[in-house]
Parts: structure tokens; sequence; C-alpha cells
């Protein structure tokens, strides 16, 4: 297992070289950059402009000094989550851990990208981890009651709940929640991340779709796996429904689900741009958006770098639980 | 098969849950110091998040909102926010000439951290914007003074060769090049405050960028409010400044500005009653607030033009007649009443009627006239024209507004039209570069006086766009500061506006209005046209 994660993290090296020196280049060929402004600076202070950031450089050497400052130069990872500065939050620090210098944001003179990465990515990954919470327990809930009331009125119901669900788009779902419980019901504020109970709209809005996707994987799972000799065999030899449940079907129902939370659990973290922005949550997901419309260069390539980074983790992750829950698959 | 998978699974939502609660505890931590509605605290939302608070390095209107709570210049504004009040300067003397202005400052003027502000922190900070290294963009604001352009541009490099001087700590002397009328005006802009330089020198080199100093923990400034928190795309707290003018208090406790950058989070905000004063208000929300008893909704003029810039150096557009054929078959009526249904005005010739301004010649909207005109270049009902294009930025106001015109032109005049819509930064571009037949803009004054709408037509001025020039036009233009008095100046800028609704470089469309949510809590709330306030007078009723 251990040659199989050190072989999967290897082959990432690459992968992100690519991804690297794709949004490098692409960056610098799209129109318009960080300083164009709707009016007209003049052609000594955009010299200097340029300067003070090296964009005025030839390109190949931009890049190669860009490299060097993304090239792990130690291994700390203990320090990613020290409070060096003492104000009870955690740095994040990826300088300070292994020596990354993801560079100076262009748009935001008196913060680096690693300050604004370290600053947003909590909101984003605490808004991730709730919604998850929503999805999982909802889903699995409302998946298992499905299958096991195959075919009747809870099985329908459930069903009709999922494709609602899906069908409709955050966008369309976070306001709805926000006029009923902030406006009409005044339970919670209608925007913003300043107390727990902020969370919870958020966070119940991107869980629902998950949720909803989670519920028809788990019927799906669940359905294939209460067919098995198996369980045949458990229930004859007396178990209970609920010990044939979750003691012997859920494991291999869940399976589906399992694939399914690799890519989701990236989307939850970083597709959060929409929620974010109907909240005002203050997530790395706006200011990842808001950074390639800023044409902040350094901002947006910390940003693909560090998603990237997350989603090959999380696959990896998924790769190994996978293994674990089925017994037919091997580290290869 | 022995152990329960469950046993893993549990074990991984333990550890999510509980990075959940380090997360959250950390997260929440800042939301202590957090604005709770206590008492007198104005919640502000104030559109996108400021760039920095660095009065030498911002460019936009977000910073200016809070940075004149953090800073006062020279002068101020006075409670009707029309006119001027003195600020650090007591009182001001001009020569005879208009070019030297003396301003005598407060002796009592102080930092928030208690130090003397004095005219030597004046002549520092206006050394400070214009050094060329630091790159300041609105650095050209000072240029009117003597040597301030050649020294920004690096071609003098001794800042007492300058017309900036301080003869002693309480006088400032600025000598202009020649005469600014506005001046007074201008000086209400942050590029003209003072910066604290020993605390900036603090925290880095003081002519570079990327200096924290204005970080709360690190901040000095001289305004009714001192900075209190900075929450990155959250919020930024003000509280009073014990050290302001003295025994002065304002009226307000504190200023909360919030970088709200979605207008329907923003209105849901303001009737959850998490604001007090909106920014904008979406479209569709309008009609409805407009019917309401006692409504929220502010309509109020706003020093600004919405137009169509022509390409001049392209044909067929390089024919005044074609481009005045197209400013005729324009039914503005239509585009403010049905479109835009917030109370603009159709502006029928370019500089807005505001600030002194009345306009000479006007535009006569005429279908009949434009078709003659478009026959007489050659192109009878269209025919033998080219196809012309239409570039925005991508936005659905802006859209409906090219669709509307595409139409008019296409049904008008048998013109045929295409649009391209591009990215905010790309449009920018293909402005600059001259890449478009008639591209969509709006300007926004600077300071209440119509110099700064006139200058933009200036031949190869850095935001005339058009390629039009007129060495006539020019000539005039520079006539207009030296001209003996208010009404000779006036007269001046209405024959200019004039030369523009005759030539044409671009097409006026419609007088912004300022659109947006006031809580009837806020007292004290005056208007200008450039939407500008002093918040020390602003209160809030219980």
């Amino acid at each position: 297992m251990l040659r199989f994660i050190l072989k999967r993290l290897l082959e990432t090296i690459p992968v992100l070289l690519v991804i690297v020196t794709a949004t490098f280049f692409m960056l610098r060929l799209v129109p318009g950059g960080p300083f164009t402004a709707e009016k007209a600076v003049s052609k000594e202070i955009m010299q200097n402009l340029e300067a003070h950031y090296g964009l005025d450089k030839p390109l190949g050497h931009q890049y190669a000094s860009y490299l060097w400052d993304l090239t792990p130069k130690r291994f700390a990872p203990w320090r990613l989550f020290a409070d060096a500065d003492g104000n009870g939050t955690v740095d994040f620090d990826l300088q300070a851990a292994f020596g990354i210098n993801l560079g100076p944001s262009f748009k935001y003179p008196n913060r680096t990208v690693n300050e604004i990465i370290a600053g947003k990515l909590p909101a984003s990954l605490e808004l991730g981890l709730w919604a998850l919470l929503v999805a999982l327990a909802l889903g699995i809930t409302l998946g298992v009651v499905a299958a096991m009331r195959k075919n009747t009125g809870v099985d329908y119901a459930a069903s009709t709940l999922a494709m609602v669900g899906i069908c409709v788009p955050t966008f369309v779902m976070g306001p709805l929640l926000v006029l009923l419980f902030a406006l009409h019901l005044r339970w919670f504020n209608a925007s913003g991340w300043y107390f727990a109970a902020d969370r919870v709209l958020p966070a119940a809005t991107l869980g629902l779709v998950y949720a909803a996707y989670i519920a028809r994987l788990t019927r799906g799972g669940m359905l294939d796996v209460l067919n098995q000799d198996y369980i045949r065999t458990a229930r004859a030899k007396g178990a209970s429904e609920l010990r044939v449940v979750l003691r012997h079907a859920l494991r291999g129902g869940l399976l589906p689900v399992v694939t399914f939370l690799g890519p989701a659990i990236a989307g939850i973290i970083s597709g959060s741009f929409v929620i974010e922005t109907i909240f005002q949550i203050p997530g790395l997901g706006r200011e990842f958006v808001n950074s390639a419309f800023n044409r902040d260069y350094t901002l947006v390539s910390g940003t693909v770098l560090l998603y990237a980074g997350l989603i090959i983790g999380l696959n990896l992750v998924v790769d190994v639980i996978q293994v674990w829950l089925n017994p037919r698959l091997k580290f290869e | 098969m022995r152990t329960s998978f469950l046993a893993p699974l549990c074990a991984l939502l333990l550890i999510g849950v509980s990075l959940l609660a380090c997360g959250c505890t950390k997260a929440t931590e800042p939301s202590a110091s957090a604005p709770t509605p206590s008492p007198k605290i104005l919640q502000f939302g104030n559109g996108s998040e400021p760039q920095d608070l660095d009065p030498h390095i911002v460019t936009g209107v977000t910073e200016h909102n809070i940075i004149s709570a953090l800073f006062e210049g020279l002068v101020t504004y006075d409670a009707s926010s029309e006119g001027t009040a003195p600020g650090v300067a007591e009182r001001w003397v001009v020569s005879p000439d208009k070019l030297t202005w003396t301003f005598h400052l407060r002796p009592d003027a102080r930092w928030s951290n208690g130090d003397s502000l004095t005219a030597r922190d004046f002549l520092r900070s206006y050394q400070r914007i214009l050094t060329p290294s630091l790159g300041s963009e609105y650095a050209y604001k000072l240029h009117h003074v003597v040597g301030a352009e050649e020294f920004n541009q690096g071609k003098l490099t001794d800042f007492t060769q300058t017309g900036f001087c301080a003869p002693d700590d309480h006088t400032l002397v600025l000598r202009l090049k020649h005469p600014v009328p506005y001046l007074l005006e201008a000086l209400k802009h942050y590029s003209w405050f003072p910066v604290h330089l020993p605390t900036i020198a603090k925290f880095g080199p003081i002519d570079r960028r990327g200096n924290r100093w204005t970080l709360p923990a690190n901040f000095v400034g001289n305004g009714p409010f001192m900075l209190k928190t900075w929450l990155p795309n959250q919020v930024i707290t003000v509280e009073c400044s014990p050290t302001y003018r003295g025994a002065f208090h304002p009226l307000l406790d504190g200023i909360a500005f919030y970088a709200v950058d979605s207008n329907d989070a923003e209105e849901r905000m303001f009737r959850g009653g998490q604001l007090h004063v909106t920014q904008s208000v979406p479209l569709g929300r309008i009609d409805s607030y407009r019917s309401q008893p006692a409504s929220p909704l502010v309509i109020a003029p706003y020093y600004g033009t919405y137009f169509y810039r022509f390409n001049t150096t392209r044909p067929p557009l390089d024919d005044a007649r074609v481009r005045r054929a197209l400013a005729l078959a324009i039914d503005r009526d239509t585009i403010v009443k049905n479109i835009l249904r917030a109370g603009q005005e159709p502006a029928l010739h370019f500089t807005p009627p505001y600030a002194g301004f009345t306009p000479g010649e006007v535009l006569h909207p005429d279908l009949a006239e434009a078709r003659r005109l478009l026959a007489a270049a050659g192109y009878p009902e269209g025919r033998g024209l080219r196809r012309i294009e239409i570039l925005y930025n991508t936005m659905e106001s802006h859209k409906v507004i090219a669709e509307a015109i595409q139409q008019m032109w296409k049904t008008g005049l048998g013109v045929d039209v295409a649009l391209r819509n591009e990215e905010w930064k790309v449009y920018l571009d293909s402005q600059h570069s001259l890449a478009f037949d008639v591209a969509r803009a709006g300007w926004i004054g600077d300071y209440p006086d119509p110099h700064g709408f006139l200058d933009l037509w200036v031949s190869g001025g850095g935001n005339n766009d058009t390629g039009y020039t007129n060495p006539a036009y020019d000539r005039l233009l520079t006539s207009a500061l030296d001209a003996p008095d208010e009404a000779a100046r006036m007269s001046i800028y209405r024959e200019l506006d004039s030369i523009i609704t005759r030539d044409l470089p671009v097409i006026p469309i419609y007088f912004y209005k300022r659109v947006y949510l006031l809580s009837p809590k806020v007292r004290g709330w005056a208007s200008n046209i450039l939407d500008n306030r002093g918040w020390q007078y602003i209160d809030l009723a219980n």
C-alpha cells in the first residue's frame, strides 16, 4: 500500500508541472493585464508597475523564477497548522512549512498569495465539510430507506425529493432558503460568515444537491447488494433487518457513493463560488473566480495549483478507501 | 471481515468533524470583534473588496469611501456635501494670478498615534505619491503643480525644485503651472491626502508597493475615524478617532464597511436589517420599492454619462455624416423608460448639466434627417454600408441597450449591426487599442467641474480612445483654464461641448443616476453629484 501511495505521489509531480506551465502561459496570452484599467495609466507608470512585479523581464526568465519560488525547499508539515503570529487562527503557512512562495498579489498589494490562500481556504473547507456532513447524513438515510421500502410510497417520496434536489440549482435554492428562513422567519442572517448560525443556510444549500446524488447512488447500490446470496444467508441465519442493513449490506451498498465522493469533495471545496457569492462567504472560490477577472496572475496560478493538489490528494484517498471497502480490489 | 468497516468510516467522519470544530473555533474567533448591531454603528454596503487602504496606491470608489473616513485632506466636505469646509487647513489664500495657493494648517492637527501633523507631512506625502518607483496610478492628479509631472516621470529628481513648499510647520504653498479653478474640489480626492511616513517606513521602503502599514495593527491616519478591524472580503470597521480635532466627536460611534459584491445579496441583507445603506438595487426590485410607502429607495443625480464611442479612424465611421445619422436614429426615451426604469435622463449632449454647466448645441433625434445624412454619405437606406459592430463588456444591462440600439439602427436606417461582448479586461484592451467600430462606455466625473469631461477628447489623450483629433478643440480647452472669470470659462466649455455635439466622436445616450437603498434610521445623509459626503455629519436614530 505504501508503494502504491508513493508511486501515485511521484506521478503528481509531472501533472502539477504541466498545470503550472499551462496556467502561467495561458494567463499571459489573454488580452488585458493586471494593470489594464478603465482610466488610462501613463506609459511611465505602467513601466514602473511592471518593473516592480518583474513583468518587464523576458517571459522565460519570469517562468523560471516562478517555478523556483514554487519548488518546495523544506519539509515541515506541522508548521502548516501552527499559529506563528499568535492571533488564534491557523496560519496555513506554505512558506514556513514547505518554503513554497506563491508570490505577491497584483490586485491586493499589501497581501501575498500565500496569505490570501491561508485566509480564505478555512472558510471554504469549513463550508465544504458541513455541506458534506449534511449530504452524507441526509443522502445515505434517504437512499437506505428508499431501498428498503422499494416501490412503495416511501421510496417514491424519497426518490422525488432526490430528483428535485438534483434539478433545482443552488442559485435558486440559496435565495429560496434565505427568503424563507432569514427574511420571513428571521431565524438566520441573510448573508455573512460571522456567527456559528451563519453556517446553516449555506451548508444546507450546498449539501442538499450532493445529498440528492448520494441518495440515488445509495439506493441503487443497496438494491444490488440486497439481492446477493450473502444477504439471504444472513437473513436465513435470523439476523435482524437492522443488522442485515448496517452490518452486511451497507458496506457493499456504499461503494458507488465512495467512488462519487472523490470528485464530489473536490467540487464541494472548489466549486462553491455560487454559494460563496449568494451568502457572501469569504472563501477561496470567490477569490479564484475574481482573480481571473482581475488578471491577478499569481493568485490565479496559486489557487489553480492548490485545487490541483487537493483533487489529486482526495482522489488518492478515495482509491485507498475503495480497496479497503471492496475485497475484490487490490493496490496495483 | 472481522473488524467492522463502519469503524474506519466513523473514524474518518470523526476526523472530519474534529477538523471542522477546530476550523470553526478558529474561523469564528474574529467574529468576536466583528460588528454587532451596537449603538450607532452605520452598516454600509460598500461593493467590492478594497484593494488596499493606502491613498497613494488605490484607484477605486470603494476605497474612497473608507479612506475618507480614515484620512482628511487640506479641505473637506461641508454638512450639505455640496460645499467646501476647512480640513487640516483652517484657511487659505490665493494669489491674484491664481497660481499660488497658501494653506494655513491647524496648529493642533494630530495623527491618530498622537504625533502632530505638519506641512512637512504633506510635502513628504506628495513626494511619495510622485516618486516613479511607487507607480501610483493617480499621481497625475497632482500634475497641476509646477515640476510635479517632471518629477513623476523621473525627469526631475530634486523635489525642492517643484512647486510644493512649506515655509514653516503650519504653512503649505502650492505653485501651479496654470490656474486650476476647481482646485479645492480636486483637493478632496485621496491622492492629495497626507500619509504618516514614519509608520510606512517602519514596514518597508516608503516608495515601494507591498507595504503592510495599512493593516489594522499598524495603521495611522488623521481622519475622524480610525481603522479597527479588516476581515478581507467581509468587513472593515472603523471607530472614532480620539485625536481628530481635539474635542470634536463624530456623531456615529463607528462604521462597518461591508464588502458585498453581489447586489442581490446586498438587497437581501438590507431587507434582513444587516445594512443601513446599499450600493445599488437589483433592476427587478426597483418597481416594487418605488411603490412602497416611505420607500427606502433613493434615486439621486450622479455626475456621469453613458455613451457609445465611435472609432473615427475606421471607414465608414470616419465620416461625420454617418456618425450623425447613427446618433440621430437612437430613441433615448425608449431606452430610459423601458430598459433602465430608474429615472435616468436621456443625454442629448455629452457633458452632464451639473456643476454650473449648461449645454449649447444639443442633438435633436430625427429619423428623416438621419436617413438624409446617410444617403448624402453615399449609403441610401443603408445600402452599401458594411456591417457595423457594437462592442460592450459582458453584462446584461449593456446587452439589452446594445440590442435596442441594434434594432433602432436596423429598422430606422437599414444598417446591419452585429453585437460583440467581451470580458471586462479584454474589452478595455480592445478599447484602448481601437479594435472596435462602436464601443459602449461610461465616464464618471472625478470632481464637480465640466473640465474633466471635456478633457477626454483632447488629441492623443489617454482616455480619448476614439481616434478623434481636433487642434482647434485642443487650443480652446487649454484656454479655458486661463479664462478671466467663471462665466467666461463656462462659456468655453459650452462651446467645447457643442463641438462634440457637431463632430460626434461619441454618442451620448443617458446621464447616470445613483440608485440605492437608505434606511430611514440614517440621519444627516447628504448627497452630492459625486455621491460623496463627510462621514462626521452622519448620525443614526435609535
